[in-house]
């Protein structure tokens, strides 16, 4: 088994607005292994985003880490400098983010803006930038790499933009690629290109990654293991085909069973009642007992549920999990 | 029961013009083909699926439909009623009957209602602006189409803003409904929310359709909401019908390159899916200057030059109501 590149332990990272306190990250614990990919699946608010930005110390105002460790290749990046920390951004631990189109500096060309990362990090001058530069973008195909590196982002549409990102996060050969919903912005034919991309890359780079997504199938294609998202926890984390055919939280069967499928056309969808939690006063004990068809009044309302390992490398974070099974059907068609 | 169309859309064109201000006047420069000449049908009691991605013109296609973007020629007939007639008309009481029986749900529920009106307010507008309800029964009426959305009596009360994103989208359906619309046109209406949520409001819509025999026209991006949903589909690639079919046709057997295409890009939840993707080479053109002959000509990978780029394609007849527009079949 591989060795541990990214290992977060109960990270807790808070925002401290006018409201309240809202509790974003709650204590998520995950590991990403040299050159596997994980998928970090969650709606909106389950802290995925928080998550990532908290590993590079990006956090936004009024957001603050306020408990866990981040071990990167065995260092604490909680524990490291601020100038130390910029060593670490770009040229260990790279991101993309969700939305091209603002990701990117609009008054600097595509080149300017590669070659500001790459001199930043690596100690050429600008001709060897500008080389490295036009062989990355050779990397993500983009077509015609020598006239369209002097084009500004709002030339290019919005495909091409993300490409460019995902050049800009490759230029210094990151270990780790944070990839933060990197196709939602896209559309489909376009999402299939760079997840495309994407895939190819990390095998010829041999680097990992963290995929962040709302989408089930996304995962499904790309991702080695799978940690799941809820409410600022962790529900669950297994390996792609574990949470997909054995799935023990209700949470991620739930989430498995909502989807409209291609594959399979079901008369009703199943429906998860209710909607997310508010995180300024989340609810006690396991925080989706309100909306768990399984909860148990007295277990799941009072204590919160520790992450266990209940097969190897297979972590739930259930009172029940192992007494609650899948809806047969599921399972048994898409096999 | 016959089949009785209830929308007909007959060669209906929408076009934008890009103007530039001149010395004095605003010239002309060019026009956004947002649709071109695309014709189909609606049934009673059916729910249509309009498909694309971005920019292929299925929400100009429903605002076209609507007259809230008069259609740039072509014709619209609503239950044999030609709807443009009626809107050149000018007859207030005409358009409003009309606009009465065809009824909108936008795309997000955060810019859709308004933020100063209570739920009561804005479910009841529709009341005092048709007056179909009485005035003694307008409360009554309100809590029904409450109960029918899925939400509560004491929600009635509220401000937009203390809801969620799912709330807010069945305070929209409740507005739509308030009207007692034969026709709902749902305008994307689960991609702004979150996956949890989504089945709710999928689920809320047949239910509706079932109890009150409504006919719908569902625009989505995502085919794998609209196999669920519709009963037909109609996939669009800019400004064009490339293939209409019923749902299980379309999904089993599709015809035309693009919805291969569309379809085996879809990330299947499974991860033993054997995906056999066929990736699309570069990027939808721009509609202002669309590709000669077929649309879709520059990326297909079946193209022939002769046919292909000299003559477009039309929607033709593959057997059994399958229609598709590619030469190649």
């Amino acid at each position: 088994m591989a060795r541990e590149l990214l290992e977060i332990e109960e990270l807790k990272t808070y925002f401290y607005t006018w409201a309240g306190v809202v509790k974003a990250v709650d204590g998520v614990s995950l590991k990403v292994r040299e050159g596997e990919t994980l998928g970090l699946v969650g709606e909106s608010g389950s802290g995925k985003s928080v998550t990532a930005l908290s590993t590079l110390r990006i956090v936004p105002r009024p957001g603050k880490i306020i408990g866990g460790r981040i071990l990167y290749r065995g260092e604490d990046l909680l524990e490291k400098k601020e100038n130390e920390m910029q060593k670490v951004r770009g040229k260990e631990i790279a991101y993309i983010f969700q939305d091209p189109a603002t990701s990117l500096n609009p008054v600097f060309s595509i080149a300017d803006q590669l070659v500001e990362v790459i001199r930043h990090h690596q100690n050429v001058t600008k001709q060897e930038a500008l080389d490295k530069a036009l062989e990355l973008f050779r990397l993500v195909e983009i077509p015609d790499p020598e006239i369209k590196m002097w084009s500004y982002p709002h030339q290019l549409s919005g495909g091409m933009k993300q490409r460019i990102a995902v050049a800009r996060a490759l230029s210094c050969q990151p270990s780790l690629l944070l990839a933060d919903e990197p196709t939602t912005a896209l559309d489909v034919t376009i999402q299939a290109q760079i997840l495309d991309l994407l895939k190819n890359l990390k095998e010829k780079l041999g680097m990992a990654m963290m995929l962040i997504t709302h989408d089930m199938g996304v995962v499904a294609g790309v991702a080695d293991r799978i940690t799941v998202l809820y409410a600022g926890r962790v529900c669950e984390s297994a390996s792609t085909r574990t949470i997909f055919y054995n799935p023990l939280h209700p949470y991620t069967m739930a989430l498995l069973e909502a989807v409209p499928s291609l594959a399979l056309k079901r008369d009703k969808l199943k429906v998860i009642p209710g909607a997310i939690p508010n995180l300024i006063e989340p609810p006690s004990g396991c925080r989706f007992h309100p909306r768990c068809e399984f909860a148990k009044q007295g277990v799941c309302t009072l204590t919160v549920p520790p992450l266990t390992e209940m097969e190897p490398d297979h972590y739930v974070a259930c009172a029940r999990a192992g007494e609650i099974e899948a809806e047969p059907p599921l399972r048994a068609e898409s096999k | 029961m016959s089949i009785t169309t209830v929308l007909e859309v007959k060669n209906l064109v929408k076009h934008f013009p890009i103007t530039a201000r001149g010395i004095l006047l605003k010239k002309q420069v060019g026009v956004v083909h947002a649709v071109d000449d695309i014709s189909f049908s609606v049934n009673k009691g059916e729910t249509f699926g309009l498909v694309g991605e971005s920019g292929c013109g299925k929400t100009s296609t429903a605002r076209a439909i609507l007259y809230l973007d008069p259609p740039t020629s072509g014709e619209i007939y609503f239950e044999g009623e030609e709807v443009g007639k009626i809107f050149r008309s000018k007859d207030r009481e005409a358009i409003l009957r009309l606009r009465r029986k065809m009824q909108y749900v936008f795309q997000n529920p955060y810019a859709s209602l308004d933020p100063r009106m209570t739920v009561a307010d804005i479910i009841m507008e529709p009341f005092s602006i048709h007056g179909h309800v009485p005035k003694e029964k307008q409360h009554e009426r309100l809590y029904e189409l409450l109960r029918l959305v899925g939400l509560e009596d004491y929600h009635a009360e509220r401000y937009p803003h203390e809801f969620s994103g799912g709330q807010r989208q069945r305070i929209c359906i409740a507005r739509a409904l308030a009207v007692e619309p034969e026709l709902l046109i749902a305008d994307e209406p689960v991609a702004s929310l979150d996956v949890s949520v989504r089945a709710q409001i999928l689920n809320l819509l047949q239910e509706l359709q079932q109890k009150l025999k409504m006919t719908y026209l569902y625009i989505s991006h995502d085919l794998s909401t609209v196999r669920h949903i519709c009963h037909r589909v109609g996939v669009m690639y800019l400004g064009k019908f490339v293939e209409i079919a019923d749902t299980d046709e379309l999904f089993n057997s599709p015809l035309h390159p693009y919805t291969q295409a569309l379809m085996s890009a879809i990330p299947i939840p499974d991860p033993d899916a054997k995906s056999k993707r066929i990736l699309l080479l570069g990027e939808v053109p721009s509609p202002i200057n669309p590709p000669s002959g077929c649309r879709f000509q520059p990326r297909c990978i079946y193209v022939k030059e002769h046919k292909c780029v000299e003559s477009s394609s039309r929607l033709v007849d593959a057997g059994g109501g399958h229609l598709v527009a590619c030469q190649r079949t």
